[in-house]
């Protein structure tokens, strides 16, 4: 109840990102808080993670984080207690399951392509005739010896 | 009936501009100089009809001519004289007409100092540029007309959007669009040479002020709009990762490989058709970057516009082009033929190397910023690519970029050795590992992100001096200073430009690393500690704007028993826009920013107040100014310099006798 007073209180003026108020006590818990809320997209904003965000849904997503850390979840528990409630969308970091490999390899395999193709390109600049062919040099002789 | 003119004007430029894509094409291939050189007339009359047309709206907006809708919408009596200006750009409509004088100015620049050139490619060039100049004059006249009138004209307007009524977003925009609309021209000079079937050391020499002017301007608007989010968002973040400032990175990286790869070029007539596949793909982006902005298809901060119907015609536009250019190039690569041999160990070597990081960084922001609209489409998940991604994917990139770039900037072209180029880097290196130690050091922690960070500055900014260092010869420390004055501008250029990619690595990391922020209930006449300062709330007032109301705190800075500030952090309110706005306030320093916010009122009295010590913040953005400081040197290098090659005269036709 509380808790809902607070948010009706602030949806009342502007709002504002992480709030004295709902900072927990303990330090190490609240600077973990901190560090997860930035991997924690708000739902109904453009494009904030929750601990910039100033939207009413940010600030209980806050609160509700740092229940889950009072009651003593590990870090990757609190993630999915979150995107089991709130759904994929809310993680800034998407998994590596399934598609989303292709996201985090393309750049990757990318790269070893680029530097192969860069490799031999190089390469097969080496190798290509420097100076002149034989047809070339008899050509010049012709030409100097005439 | 002035409105109408701008109109009118508009309409005309559309038709100049039809004529100008086709005639001159017509007249390159058949080889008529009277329909080749009709160009430059046209490219001249199309920017006129279009500044013309865009100095309307401005009149329309300094005069408050709200029987205009779009100033209606954008713009109130009482605003700022400055932002009733830059409020033309701060709205869909007008920011297209914007964008149209800036590509029409392109093209008449093109066309006045353009005498170099041969009179087929300058034809052909701006005959292409002129395509690109019908497709988005169509666009604005069908989808987006700016001077649409209203029937009864309100008595005030609606104010423009008040976090832009700010002196670094008003400006923001024009550098963007010059940035973005400058690559227009790479790409025409891309087309024509396609066309041509011809790409030699002068079309690599023509191309790259084109390409070096673009990248100034999208360096400095990207800074721009960055030093605007640390100051206006209130928590001092200057780098999202949002799909509209990937929009404007991708260009940038692009353009950046491009500006190398067009010296190999130049210097060796290598890379050929690689640079011109940059050149297409650059202003590519940059399209890509107009749909993404405007179409609204990725949900960003930057609430621009939102329009799927404008949306699709930016896409079919890009469609049109990028299809094109590419088809083109498929057909028309085989043809350029590279001359240039090079060893494994030589300057091209590593500027091939620079372009493929730079290729492929610019490749992760792309995939992460559609990623979400793929995953939805294909596979059916709704979900986000945020910070943690870009932060943990890009970040190598750069760091390998920052480790090899003092060593291949010292290679010679052609055929290097390894162990000359090194030997003055030696000391550059140890000094690097030694700051970074230092570093490690004194900080608290075990964070490697500020020592890294420490350690590739000196690297890089050591390894600019060094290149200076080693080019001046071989003699007393005065003859090599003045040796090194008489270098060509296009060597300060380059030094100037990768000290700044330096000084910008640094101040991120350092920023990033060694950040103190406090966050706390203050009542007025506390005193608290932050670092090593003290902070007292003297008092907080009620005031009112020109078009604003404000909650303003009174925040004194001590340090010790000297004041080292007077801060007014503020909490605005715009009426007419019904919306809030943080004003930060911030001492800023060489060596840390003072950044102080105040928040909302607490029940039991008290403010909310937000302090952060920022170590190195503005390094990022002075790094950013001295890369474009040092396009401006390398710029205005005599072998650049516009008009240079024209000294050699052509042969006057002398009448018979």
């Amino acid at each position: 109840m509380k808790r809902l007073v607070i948010i009706l209180m602030l949806l009342a003026s502007p709002l504002w990102a992480v709030d004295p108020k709902e900072m927990l006590d303990d330090p190490v818990l609240e600077e973990r808080a901190r560090t997860l809320s930035q991997e924690l997209r708000c739902p109904v904003c453009r494009n904030e993670s929750i601990d910039e965000s100033n939207a009413a849904l940010s600030q209980e997503l806050r609160i509700v984080l740092r229940e889950r850390m009072l009651a003593g979840d590990t870090d990757q528990e609190a993630l999915d207690f979150m995107v089991a409630r709130y759904g994929e969308f809310v993680m800034l970091r998407p998994d590596t399951s399934g598609a989303n490999l292709i996201l985090w390899l393309a750049a990757p395999v990318l790269l070893l392509i680029a530097l192969v193709i860069g490799w031999f390109t190089i390469r097969a600049k080496r190798s290509a005739p420097e100076g002149l062919s034989e047809a070339e040099k008899a050509e010049l002789e012709k030409i100097l010896g005439s | 009936m002035l409105i109408e003119l701008g109109h009118f004007a508009l309409i005309l430029a559309f038709g100049v501009a039809i004529v100008q894509m086709i005639v001159p094409m017509v007249g390159a291939h058949r080889g008529n100089a009277g329909w080749m050189a009709m160009a430059e007339p046209a490219a001249t009359a199309q920017f006129l009809l279009t500044a013309f047309s865009f100095a309307v709206l401005t009149w329309a907006f300094v005069t408050s001519d709200f029987s205009v809708q779009l100033v209606y919408l954008n713009s109130h009596t009482d605003k700022p004289m400055i932002y009733k200006i830059t409020g033309v750009w701060g709205n869909h409509e007008g920011s297209m007409l914007l964008w149209m004088v800036i590509l029409t100015l392109f093209g008449a620049c093109a066309a006045w100092f353009g005498d170099g050139l041969p009179a087929r490619l300058r034809a052909r060039v701006l005959s292409v540029q002129a395509s690109i100049g019908v497709a988005f004059f169509a666009f604005v006249l069908f989808t987006s007309n700016p001077f649409l009138r209203l029937e009864i004209p309100p008595l005030n307007g609606r104010d423009l959007n008040p976090l832009l009524q700010d002196p670094g977003l008003a400006f923001h925009p024009p550098f963007l669009y010059l940035g973005y609309v400058g690559l227009s021209m790479s790409f025409s000079f891309a087309i024509a040479a396609l066309i041509e079937g011809r790409v030699d050391a002068a079309w690599g020499r023509w191309v790259r002020p084109w390409t070096l002017a673009a990248w100034m301007f999208l360096t400095i608007g990207i800074a721009l709009g960055s030093w605007w989010a640390y100051y206006e968002l209130g928590w001092g973040g200057f780098w999202f990762w949002d799909p509209v400032e990937n929009a404007s990175f991708m260009p940038w990286l692009i353009a950046a490989a491009l500006l190398h790869s067009a010296i190999v070029v130049e210097k060796r007539e290598a890379l050929k058709s690689w640079t011109i596949l940059l050149a297409i793909m650059a202003f590519g982006f940059s399209l890509l970057g107009a749909f993404i902005v405007r179409s609204g298809v990725l949900t960003s901060v930057h609430a621009f516009a939102n329009d799927p119907e404008r949306g699709m015609l930016i896409l079919i536009i890009l469609a049109v082009f990028l299809g094109g250019a590419l088809t083109l190039f498929a057909a028309r690569a085989g043809a350029m033929e590279s001359k240039g041999v090079f060893s494994t160990v030589s300057r091209e070597s590593a500027l091939i190397l620079n372009n493929i990081l730079l290729s492929v960084s610019c490749f992760v922001v792309f995939i992460g910023t559609i990623w979400p609209l793929v995953a939805e489409l294909l596979f059916d998940r709704t979900l986000s690519v945020g910070p943690p991604f870009f932060d943990a994917a890009f970040t190598p990139f750069m760091v390998a970029l920052a480790i090899v770039l003092p060593l291949g900037s010292l290679l010679a072209w052609k055929r290097a050795n390894l162990k000359r180029a090194t030997k003055p880097l030696v000391g550059w290196f140890v000094l690097a590992i030694a700051m970074a130690a230092l570093a490690y050091a004194i900080q608290s922690g075990n964070s490697a992100l500020g020592p890294v960070g420490v350690a590739l500055g000196v690297w890089v900014v050591g390894g600019a001096i060094a290149d200076l260092w080693v080019r001046s010869g071989r003699d007393g420390l005065m003859d090599r200073l003045r040796r090194m004055s008489r270098l060509p501008r296009a060597d300060w250029g380059k030094a100037t430009a990768h000290i700044g990619m330096g000084v910008t690595i640094f101040g991120i990391a350092a920023m990033l690393a060694w950040e103190q922020e406090d966050i706390r209930v203050a009542q007025i006449g506390d005193r608290w500690d932050v670092g090593q300062f003290e902070f007292r709330l003297d008092d907080v007032n009620q005031l009112q704007g020109p078009n604003y109301l404000t909650t303003m705190a009174d925040i004194s800075v001590w340090r010790g028993d000297r004041q080292v500030g007077d801060l007014h952090p503020e909490k605005r309110f715009y009426p007419v826009a019904n919306m809030p706005t943080t004003e930060a306030a911030i001492i800023n320093g060489v060596v840390r920013d003072i950044y102080v916010v105040v928040g909302d009122p607490q029940e039991n009295g008290g403010w909310a107040v937000r302090i952060y010590l920022k170590p190195f913040a503005n390094w990022i953005w002075g790094g950013a100014m001295l890369m474009a400081l040092g396009g401006c040197f390398s710029l205005s290098d005599r072998r650049l310099r516009v008009g240079a090659s024209s000294a050699r005269k052509t042969p006057q036709g002398v009448p018979a006798e």
